[in-house]
Order: C-alpha cells, then structure tokens, then sequence
C-alpha cells in the first residue's frame, strides 16, 4: 500500500525573529517511501523537519498523520506518535555502551535494567537493518558511522515509523554512506517511511523515490526521482531566470597580476577530519574571486588556513609571492591578509570590548598604539575616532561595547579595522549574512570600492546572487575541494547549482 | 504565576555600581547575618558593634587588622589576576605555602651574610618563584590538557599542606630547628631577616602590606594600560577572536596562572619575614589565607586596586574575630559572614549585569485573564 499517506503538512509558517523560516510549505510523505528534502541552507528543511519532530511548533498551517490531524508539543510526543529524528549532530552518551544508548529516554525501560535482554534485542534490530555494531561497545569507541547506527536504532527501538536523518551522509565515508543506503531500503521494505535531508544530488538521486525541493522557506515542488535528473533539480533548487545585475567596476581586475596564491592547500576541520583537498587558487589584483558552495563544504576552514588560524597540512599560501607562515595568524596579518570572518561578533570581534578596543584588534601591537608593552590609550582614541567617522558607524561613542551595535553596524566596525591595516587580500566569509538590505548594500560597495582600489577579494558566500554578481571569477567548492573556477560572465546559476551539489560536469564540458 | 519583579538586562554598565555593588553584597551580608544571630538569640548589633570596634577603633586594633590583612590582600590580588583571564585558581593557600616554603629557605640561607635590602629581595623573588612554578603547573595542565584548574588548584592546596607538614614535622629538614625540644618548629631566621615594620601614629604597618599596595599598583596597570593586559582582556572575552588575532592563549594562561600564584608567593614570604620569622607550618595552615583570597576579590570585583582595600575590611572582621573569640562570641561567625560576603558578591554580579524592574506588565496579563 506504498499509495497511503503517512505524513501531510499543509500550508506551514514558521517565523523566526527577522526570519521567516517556512512559509507556507507543502509536504507529503507516502509510506514506505524514501523521500529527499532537498534545498540550500536556510531553504527551511531543518525547520521543518524541527516541527514535524515536536522541537518547534508552526505558527501556522496543519499536520496529519494517517489522515488524522497532530499537533506535537515535544519530540517525545512525536516520538511516541511514531516520528523519529536522527541528528546530524549524535545526541550520544559516549561512556554508555550501545544498548544502554539505545534504551536511554526509553519511558518502557524498567528501573533496573535487563542488560542480557536488551542486548539481545538490540542486536537483533541491528541485524534485521543490517547495521553492523555490538550492542556492549562504549560509544567513545566507535566510528562515527557506527555512533550513526546507534542514533538510527534509538528511533527504531521506541518503534519509530517515520525516520528523519538530517544530512546523514555529511559524516559518513562512502562506504558508509553505502551501507547507510542499503538500511534505508531494509527499513521502507518493511513499511516504514524515510524521509532524507540533503542538499547533494548525486546521493539524492541514488536514495530516494520522490523528491521535494525546498527554496526560501517555500515548497519550489515535488518529483519523482525516476522522472527528474540532477541539472532539474539543481535549477529548481538555485531558482532560475532571476534577473541581477552584473557590478560596474571602475578598474578592471587583474587577474595574471596575483596577490594570493593558494597552493595544493589542505587542511583540518576541528574534528581533525580533512576538510580541504589541494585546494589551489589564486586571486589577482583588484579581483573579485567568489567561492559558490553550501556551507560546510571546506569554505570556513579555507578562509581560517589562509587567515593563519587554522594550520595547513599540505601546501602553502602566498601573498605577492611571500609565503605566509602556516597556522600563525599574526603571520597572515603581517603578510597583508585581511579576514572578515563568518562568524562576526565573537571570531572578528571581541563582543564585550568598546568600539575603540575592537578597531585596534589588529593594530594594539603596532608602535603608533603601544610603547614598552603599554598601550598609548590616547591615540587608540583617536584612531577610533576618525574610523568611525569616516566608515559612518552608527555608536554612541568609541566607547560603546560593539554587541550593543546593530549588526550592520558590527559589520561595519570589523570591516573599518580590516581595511585600515592596509592588506593585499581580503577573505570575506559571508560578508552579507544577516544584515539589512540598507547594511548590505553598503557592505557590498565597500568590497567593490576596495577592489576598484587594488585590493584581492575572496569572497565566500552562500548567496549565489551576490557571488554573480560581484565576483570576477567564480570557483565552486565540494568537499574541500574546488570543483570549477567559472569566469563570472561565462556562469550560469544552474550549472553552479549542479556543481555544488556535487554533480560533476558532464553537463558543461 | 509570574514573579513581582523581572530582570532587564543592562545596557551600558554605569561606573558608579562598581562600589555601589560590593557596598551591597556587604550590607546583604550583613543582613542575613543579623538573621543567624537573632535566631542565636544574639542581638546582632550589639555583636556588629562589637567587631567594628575591635576591627578598627584603637591603635592596637588597627595594627592587627592590617596585619591579618597583609596576606589577604596578596591572596586576593592572586585570585583576582587569575579570574580576570576565566582562570579560577583557587590554589592561592598552597601557593602561598609554597611561597613561604622558599622564602625562608632563602632567608635562612642569606640571613646572616648579606645585607637586609637583598635579603628582603632575595626572599621575595624567592616566594614568587616558588608560589609562581606550583601554580604555573596548575596553569600548564589547563592549557596543554584543559584539565579543570578548579579541581587541580585545589587539590594542590593539599600537597602543599603535606609538604609543609613534611618539613616540619616529619622530617629532619634544612627547614627544622634542631635545637626544638619537644615540639617540632621551624628554625628561627636571623634578626638581619626580619622584614621592617613602621609606626605610624602607633598604628604597625609591615613592609609586606605596603609592597602589596605597590604590587596592587603594578597589577592594575599590567590589566588595564598594557598590551599583555589587553589581550587577557581578549581571551576573557571571547576565545575565538583570541585566536583570529594570533594571541598565544595557551602560553598567556601558563603565566597569567603562574604570575597569580606568584602572587600568592610573595604573601607566603610577606608571613616569613614580616610576622613568624621561621617557617610556621602550623600557623600558616590555619587561616585560610587563600581561600579568604577568593572573598576578597570577588568583593573587589576583581580590581587590584579594590583588593587592598577589601583585604584591609576583611583583616579587620577576621582580627575582631580572633579578639573577641569567648563564650559570649560565636567562634564560626566570622567564617559564616566571610561565606555570605562571598555569597553576596557573586550575586551582586547579577545586578551589575541586570536591573530590577517591577513587572508590571505581567500583571496586566494576569488582570486581563
């Protein structure tokens, strides 16, 4: 009866402070089906998949579950209504074993526990799934594709019918992912409904039998896997025919000019997993290079290897052609690199120091601002003074702390410090994100401004939009590595979009 | 049911509730003392009375006090240095052991060879480098292995406390007099030793309790008006920009923990050379000077400067307490108001951080519905 309806949900807003998250989405799940949820970040899948487990509750529309309308106030109510979700972070107690995982929450667990028994069930569930893990291991001991079984057999156990896996594959080798798949499809053979989160479409097309994608907060369609392929998908994902223009540059890039030399680059994330593969690149004077790729893709430790804050494990980096020493920021710094972080207020700023403090973040050392390990307070002032003026940021005073800033503000206060230490290149993670359309457009014609002035921007972004229509060229990262490097007029969203999605390009070349 | 009154988070932190809050935290103290001693059956302002005279209104009282409020004010500029960096080294008691242990040491060695200024030197490096490497341990686990320094400190307190007992009592140690019959002490440091002491309208001011106004001095102006300071602010702040700037967090907080425990070191040998003139393993285990540290730089809200004068308070509450000691005067009252001070000044961080408002709102939602 794969024809049944297992899950429906009807017209669901969810609003966030300054966000709407879902915003009248559509969603119909068939027993017995694996179905992909696919989307960008920040497409509303994680939302919706929040609210369908009882974490969030919609601020409208409907849910049904076999027909009959639900509304969930904990996950444990989703849960016991027979709707499990499997984290993408594991929500594990590493020093319990398996079983005692397994059976953790479990309200049917007697006090003193059956450890032979549960054991014994445990394994037996692993087995019907062919999930290979021993029920008496300690969790501290195992892979991360096995601590995933354990997050998937904790659903099982309670008698979840309907599995969610947030981005599954996200932590998984290949073969484990493979293994995963082959799991799935034990489950939907017994009836059970699967619904898949990612944002990859090769592994989407390879799993799934239907598809919805997700853009904005709104539901762009449902497919059925066997009747779409990827560059549809990539298309319906990215949004097609959107009109945007192209920025007028008041001088031309220089593209064989190179500022930045990134070389065979690899690097750590901070689980020490590699996260960049040889990623080279290089950016010209008064170039504009956009990195396109969803995030977590290797961007933030690209921009943070780069910046020095991150040691390379292969490779190097060079700035005109010095070689920047390898994980020593202040190295970066004195090169000449800039470094707009992604995460503003607590990596590029010190959220609870003045205005004045954080404009002299990179400067404090300086012999202007110090003498003999003291610091010349007055011409900290004053240096504050003039950059506020002159980049019109909105405080009090220089005294102000900058988490009382507005965000484009905030913005505004790193970017001053960052342009006045006089770089060579500037990486900008997500320069945009979060700001008001005011605050972006200002934060926009500073990087242009900067680039018409000589400086090499590398600017990660995860709005395809502003990456067309800043960059000069376009590099696209997958799974740390780059996968293309587009001149910016020769690019179109759709081939961008199969590219990170990890499509290689039998589409384009 | 909502509560009367809500917390609202302050915007901007007005200079004023940097004393206005410690002013407080001591008054609540004091208030909820006044509790215990009423149900005591003590009237509570007859005892207060009492302890303000014996703290600080004679000349003798005075000289006490700030006797008892010179290894306070050491132990408490340690604790603030530490907490200033998010580093809570409680280990203050056993570095000022430590710090008295290489002081005398020191002073016994050089006493009578060199003159009194080196000596006085000599003795107080000494006690930094002692106090100052047993923290500096603390500091090292914390940064290499993140071990929690709480736990580490404290339990360092007890080695030390060993180790003092070690060379005193159970052991024929340099530290020993051998010529103590019976009761084993620590061997006297020649009078050329002796740290100087000056009368000022008969009021006994040590050597100790002046270097640690200076010391206080030097600390401020290390935190708020140098480079290295600046970037303890950062780290405090907000690790990961720490670490986006390429500040060294893990070496800032091997020294910042070791210069705190040096600290506590250089009250070790203040104990030494100002007042017991040996090594004193009995006497310097007995009064808590570390952990009395920690009350004095919460109430200071961790200002070096505010540390020597809440060291200078609680010398005087804790001097009144050893004099008024008796059957009329209950024995654990100082440390139960010591431990309200500290209760009342971690707290008053909440009203640095948030004003009190009525909630009215609230009610109106309750009338409504």
């Amino acid at each position: 009866m794969t024809n049944t309806i297992a899950v429906h949900m009807s017209g669901v807003v969810k609003r966030f402070p300054g966000v709407v998250a879902n915003d009248g989405v559509e969603f119909e799940l068939r027993r017995g089906e694996v179905h992909a949820l696919l989307g960008e970040n920040g497409a509303g899948k994680s939302t919706l998949s929040n609210i369908l487990t009882g974490l969030y509750r919609p601020d409208e529309g409907t849910i049904e579950l076999n027909g009959a309308p639900v509304s969930f106030s904990s996950p444990r109510d989703a849960l016991n209504a027979g709707i499990g979700m499997v984290h993408q972070h594991f929500r594990l107690v590493e020093t319990f074993s398996v079983a005692e995982n397994v059976v953790l929450g479990n309200p049917d667990t007697a006090f003193l526990l059956d450890t032979a028994a549960i054991n014994e069930r445990v394994k037996e569930l692993a087995a019907r799934y062919d999930m290979a893990v021993d029920p008496e291991a300690r969790v501290w001991q195992l892979s991360v594709g096995e601590q995933q079984r354990v997050e998937i057999l904790k659903v099982l156990y309670r008698g979840a019918q309907v599995l969610i896996l947030d981005e599954p594959t996200a932590v998984l080798t290949p073969i484990e992912a493979d293994a995963l798949f082959r799991t799935l499809r034990a489950m939907t053979a017994e009836g059970r409904t699967v619904i898949f989160i990612s944002h990859k479409l090769d592994e989407v097309m390879a799993v799934s039998d239907r598809i919805t994608v997700l853009r904005g907060g709104r539901t762009v369609g449902t497919v059925d896997t066997s009747s779409t392929n990827k560059r549809d998908l990539a298309s319906m994902m990215v949004g097609r025919n959107v009109e945007f223009t192209r920025v007028q540059r008041k001088t031309p890039a220089q593209a064989n000019d190179v500022v930045l030399h990134v070389e065979n680059l690899g690097g750590h994330d901070d689980r020490g997993r590699d996260a960049l593969h040889g990623v080279t690149l290089t950016v010209g004077r008064g170039e504009i290079v956009g990195i396109a790729g969803v995030a977590g893709n290797g961007q933030r430790e690209l921009a943070e290897v780069i910046a020095g804050m991150r040691h390379a494990t292969t490779g190097s980096v060079s700035v005109e052609g010095k070689v920047l020493q390898s994980g020593k920021a202040r190295a970066a710094i004195a090169g000449g690199v800039a470094h707009v972080p992604e995460d503003r207020l607590h990596t590029g700023l010190a959220a609870g120091h003045s205005v004045e403090d954080n404009l002299a973040l990179k400067s404090y050392r300086s012999s202007l601002l110090s003498r003999f390990g003291l610091l010349r307070r007055q011409a900290m002032r004053d240096g504050a003074t003039a950059l506020v003026e002159r980049y019109d940021v909105k405080t009090p005073s220089t005294q102000t702390a900058v988490r009382l800033l507005s965000g484009g503000n905030v913005q505004k206060v790193l970017l001053a410090r960052e342009f006045s230490t006089g770089p060579k290149v500037l990486i900008a993670a997500s320069p945009t994100r979060g700001l008001d359309v005011g605050a972006i457009e200002s934060v926009r014609e500073r990087l242009v401004e900067a680039a018409d002035g000589g400086l090499g921007v590398l600017l990660i972004s995860e709005d395809l939009d502003e990456i067309m229509s800043l960059a000069d060229r376009i590099a696209v990262m997958y799974e740390g590595r780059i996968v293309a490097v587009i001149p910016a007029d020769k690019a179109d969203r759709e081939t961008i979009g199969l590219l990170m999605g990890g499509s290689q390009l039998e589409a384009t070349s | 049911m909502k509560s009367p009154v809500r917390l609202e988070r302050r915007l901007e932190q007005p200079k004023w509730l940097n004393w206005a809050i410690p002013l407080i935290s001591l008054l609540g103290a004091l208030a909820v003392g006044a509790i215990v001693l009423l149900l005591t059956g003590k009237n509570p302002l007859d005892v207060y009375q009492r302890i303000f005279e014996r703290g600080f209104l004679s000349t003798r009282a005075l000289t006490g006090t700030l006797r008892t409020a010179t290894p306070f004010a050491f132990t408490g500029l340690c604790a603030a240095a530490a907490f200033r960096l998010g580093v809570i080294n409680i280990g203050g008691e056993g570095q000022l052991y430590m710090g008295a242990i290489g002081a005398s040491y020191v002073g016994l060695i050089m006493g009578n060879s060199y003159p009194v200024g080196i000596v006085i030197i000599a003795m107080v490096f000494a006690g930094m480098i002692f106090g100052g490497m047993y923290a500096g341990f603390v500091g090292l686990l914390r940064a290499q292995f993140n071990t929690n320094e709480i736990i580490t400190s404290l339990m360092m307190n007890y080695i030390a406390g060993i180790i003092l007992n070690y060379l005193i009592f159970n052991s024929l140690s340099y530290w020993r007099d051998p010529r103590s019959a019976g009761f084993p002490s620590g061997k006297p440091l020649d009078k050329r030793a002796f740290w100087p002491s000056y009368d000022i309208g008969g009021v006994g001011i040590s050597f100790g309790l002046i270097l640690a106004a200076f010391v206080a001095l030097a600390v401020w102006v290390l935190y708020k008006r140098s480079r290295f300071g600046f970037e303890i602010g950062v780290i405090a702040d907000s690790p990961r920009a720490a670490r986006y700037i390429g500040i060294r967090t893990k070496t800032t907080i091997v020294v910042v923990t070791a210069l705190s425990g040096a600290l506590a070191g250089i009250g070790g040998a203040s104990q030494v050379g100002d007042f017991t003139h040996y090594l004193d393993a009995k006497g310097l285990q007995l009064n808590s000077f570390g952990y009395t540290g920690i009350v004095v730089a919460a109430l200071a809200r961790l200002n070096p400067l505010g540390a020597i004068v809440v060291a200078i308070l609680l010398g005087g509450l804790t001097n009144a307490g050893y004099s008024l000691q008796g059957p009329d005067f209950p024995s654990g009252l100082v440390g139960t108001l010591q431990g309200l001070i500290l209760f009342t000044a971690v707290a008053g961080e909440i009203l640095m951080k948030y004003r009190v408002k009525r909630n009215t709102a609230a009610k109106k939602a309750t009338v409504a519905s």
